[in-house]
């Protein structure tokens, strides 16, 4: 569902200047805002808006702080993380947008669980290890500092209890092997046509240019992190999702 | 002494005029580059060699420009060391020694404007005689004067609040001074202006899509016609002797809803011939009927004369949107051959008349119908290459599908009217290349492989060097013969526009624009 550019049928670069002027309606149809919402949002948001790949939408959002905004971020999208929807029409925007915004209104996602329990459970994992969590651990992994707030409950649930199930976007696990007879494998931090930079699980960084390479494999669908929170009991798996969940950053 | 000397003598030439013979004898004087393409038959091929297969490793940045929007897609125009350059709305005249402004123009672009489908860009300039022509992203053209930027006239072509805008090159030729639209995801009626070069009067304008009465107007549903779209937002190409303009005419609106406008949607998707002094259709080849895509083909055709079975030909090459290549007698249409340049599913093939084959469930549902290649095309409005040296057409490839869904839309005047949309494939799941492909035939010679789908065009020089950039920022150098890579530069934002190269001081230079930058590389 990710795009890596905007789908602009021309070369596709949106300025904030280019966003299409709210039809002039007196309220926007929140039922056809909710279709828009299911076919184009869910995937990432969750069909009750409550979160999953992407943040939940069911609180204080972060990139829209008025319709105007919240407008402009869905025409135009957020960087890389959320495709543009340049092609719905104003009314389609002000549906949509306006179903947005209804969500805040609803309760948040009530997450069962003890965090501060959480909190053990995470230290007996050693998930420092590789992840850095209240500006603490490792950054091998992804950023767990606000990982409550962009992810949802269940998302992360599937995630720990099966790691490569639930990759995030972009994530790619890589093997490189040198002329030299040197492999490297870690996270692959970015990647061109003449180059690719790595990070291992030292923390180290490769700058590799491939023309060196004899081997270069993308092991997707993989991940080092271990499946280690499948052995929890199910009230600890609570917990530790409970803490995770409680991340929020500088919300 | 000497510098000063030097300074003198390009200041002098600044009050040079640009006559239309002087762009139609351009390889007389390599060091310049007067027209979009180089010359006028497309080719953007440079016959300066100074940069070659042995030294181009040395190749250095020379100077940089910066322009306030991003993916800059101007390809410059270089008239006796002063470089040309437009942005939206605007344009510089830089001093190629320097990189130093010499002036700019702007003009404010209306509060109430909007892009629909593409960002705030203009890919470059025109020259002709003493004035350097701009259009606009409101809908204007505008001559400027050539040594102070002044205007000389201004020309409202359209009306943006119907949803046209302009982002083309015009295209000068004897007298006057062609363009086309865009907007058409805006349920536009398209078309093709020229006019005269001294005055801004209108001398023509060919509709692209026929209006009643017109052949080709029962090649529309109802009054589908009205809002058919049909924009021509890529620069075209002319030849001098035939006195025709050939022009790239993009997709038929909805996009990617053809349920209420059956028919095979003339003159979408197509190339036209136009006779340069009324306008006239003297002929045209659509590529993909009834588009419901939104495969575009605006394009810049190569023109280039060769022998078909013997017989020595006037031809027209094109390496459409939709994946195929497509080799055109260019005098009458007339479809030579074609084949396929990258993957496509939604095609079982040409047949004898170059009319595609459709595969069964090609078209867009509720659901979404995966197919490659996706929107944006297998290339797209960047400028392929043809060089003399090697017969080999240079295509910058996209390898990528897409899952096309169609909506209902109904008309409403300076809104979307797509009628659906696309989700691209994944990252990792898409890459590109530069394909060398054998002018008459389109066949493969060789490639290399890039990361993602390219946004750039191509340059091919004398130095058998084949220049082209990536999503990723890289500016790199090939082999022409080989395609091996001889030279990279990381430019630090995406490579969305064409390379061109040019003499300052002597010497040659290679420029491309890399997201808000014009760099100017030299030895």
């Amino acid at each position: 569902m990710r795009m890596s550019l905007p789908a602009l049928s021309i070369v596709l670069t949106v300025s904030a200047a280019c966003a299409q002027s709210p039809a002039a309606r007196t309220a926007p149809d929140l039922a056809a805002g909710k279709t828009i919402f299911e076919e184009r949002c869910s995937v990432c948001h969750g069909l009750d808006g409550g979160g999953g790949h992407g943040p939940s939408l069911r609180r204080k959002l972060r990139h829209a702080t008025d319709m105007k905004s919240l407008q402009l971020a869905i025409l135009n999208g957020i960087g890389t993380d959320m495709p543009a929807q340049w092609f719905l029409s104003d009314s389609e925007l002000a549906d949509v947008a306006g179903f947005v915004d209804s969500l805040h209104n609803l309760p948040a996602e009530k997450i069962p669980g003890d965090p501060a329990h959480g909190a053990e459970i995470y230290a007996r994992l050693a998930c420092a290890t590789c992840h850095i969590l209240d500006g603490k651990g490792n950054g091998f992994g992804p950023d767990l500092n606000e990982i409550g707030a962009l992810r949802g409950a269940a998302q992360l649930r599937a995630t720990v209890l099966n790691p490569a199930s639930a990759l995030p976007d972009g994530f790619l696990y890589v093997e490189a092997t040198t002329s030299a007879g040197k492999t490297v494998r870690g996270v692959r931090l970015n990647e061109d046509s003449f180059t690719i930079q790595i990070r291992d699980i030292a923390g180290n960084f490769w700058s590799l240019r491939k023309s060196d390479l004899i081997d270069l494999k993308k092991l997707r669908g993989q991940t080092p992190m271990p499946p280690s929170a499948a052995a929890l009991s199910s009230s600890d798996l609570d917990d530790l999702i409970a803490w995770l969940a409680s991340q929020k950053g500088h919300e | 002494m000497k510098t000063l000397a030097v300074f003198l003598i390009a200041a002098a030439s600044l009050s040079a005029q640009v006559p239309f013979q002087r762009i139609v004898d351009a390889d007389k004087e390599p060091g310049n580059w007067l027209t979009y393409s180089r010359t006028l038959n497309g080719q953007r091929y440079s016959p300066l060699a100074e940069v070659n297969t042995q030294n181009v490793a040395a190749l250095k940045v020379k100077w940089a420009y910066q322009f306030p929007d991003p993916r800059t897609a101007v390809s410059p125009i270089v008239v006796d060391g002063v470089v040309y350059v437009t942005g939206a709305n605007s344009a510089a005249a830089i001093d190629g020694r320097s990189g130093r402004a010499l002036w700019q123009w702007s003009r404010p672009l209306p509060l109430d404007y909007v892009s629909i489908g593409f960002g705030h860009t203009n890919r470059g300039p025109a020259v002709l005689d003493d004035k350097l022509f701009v259009t606009t992203l409101d809908g204007y053209l505008v001559a400027l004067d050539l040594k102070s930027g002044a205007e000389r006239w201004s020309t409202k072509a359209m009306d943006y609040k119907l949803g046209y805008s302009m982002t083309v090159a015009p295209l000068a030729i004897d007298g006057k001074v062609i363009l086309g639209v865009s907007g058409g995801e805006a349920g536009i009626r398209g078309f093709v202006d020229a006019y005269d070069a001294a005055t801004g009067k209108k001398a023509w304008r060919f509709w692209t899509i026929p209006g009643p009465g017109e052949p080709g107007h029962e090649s529309w549903a109802g009054d589908s016609w009205k809002t058919g779209g049909g924009p021509a937002w890529v620069t075209g190409a002319y030849d001098p002797d035939l006195q025709l303009v050939y022009w790239g005419i993009g997709n038929p609106g909805p996009d990617w809803n053809g349920d209420a406008r059956a028919g095979d949607n003339l003159y979408t998707d197509s190339f036209v011939a136009l006779d340069a002094g009324t306008g006239r259709l003297r002929w045209y080849f659509q590529f993909t009927p009834h588009d419901t895509h939104d495969w575009d083909s605006t394009h810049v055709p190569i023109l280039f004369d060769s022998e078909v079975n013997g017989k020595k030909r006037k031809l027209m090459a094109v390496a459409n949107r939709n994946a195929f290549f497509y080799v055109l007698d260019r005098e009458t249409g007339e479809f030579i051959t074609g084949r396929p340049y990258a993957k496509q599913t939604w095609a079982k093939g040409l047949d004898a008349k170059g009319r595609p084959m459709l595969a069964p469930n090609s078209d867009p549902t509720e659901k979404g119908t995966l197919l490659w290649p996706n929107l944006n095309g297998a290339t797209n409005w960047t400028s392929p290459s043809y060089s003399p040296q090697t017969d080999f057409v240079y295509v910058a490839v996209r390898e990528i599908g897409g899952s096309y869904y169609k909506r209902n839309t109904p008309y409403r005047p300076g809104q979307i009217f797509a009628g659906g949309g696309e989700d691209e494939l994944p990252p990792d799941d898409t890459w590109g290349a530069i394909r060398a492909l054998q002018a008459e035939t389109g066949e493969l010679r060789w490639e290399f492989k890039l990361f993602s789908p390219p946004w750039s065009g191509v340059l091919s020089t004398a130095g058998g060097l084949v220049f082209s950039g990536s999503e990723e920022g890289v500016f790199y150098a090939l082999d022409a013969r080989t395609g091996k890579p001889l030279w990279n530069f990381q430019a630090g934002g995406p490579v969305a526009s064409n390379p061109s190269s040019f003499v300052i001081d002597g010497h040659q230079c290679i420029a491309v624009a890399a997201d808000r930058v014009l760099y100017v590389f030299g030895l």
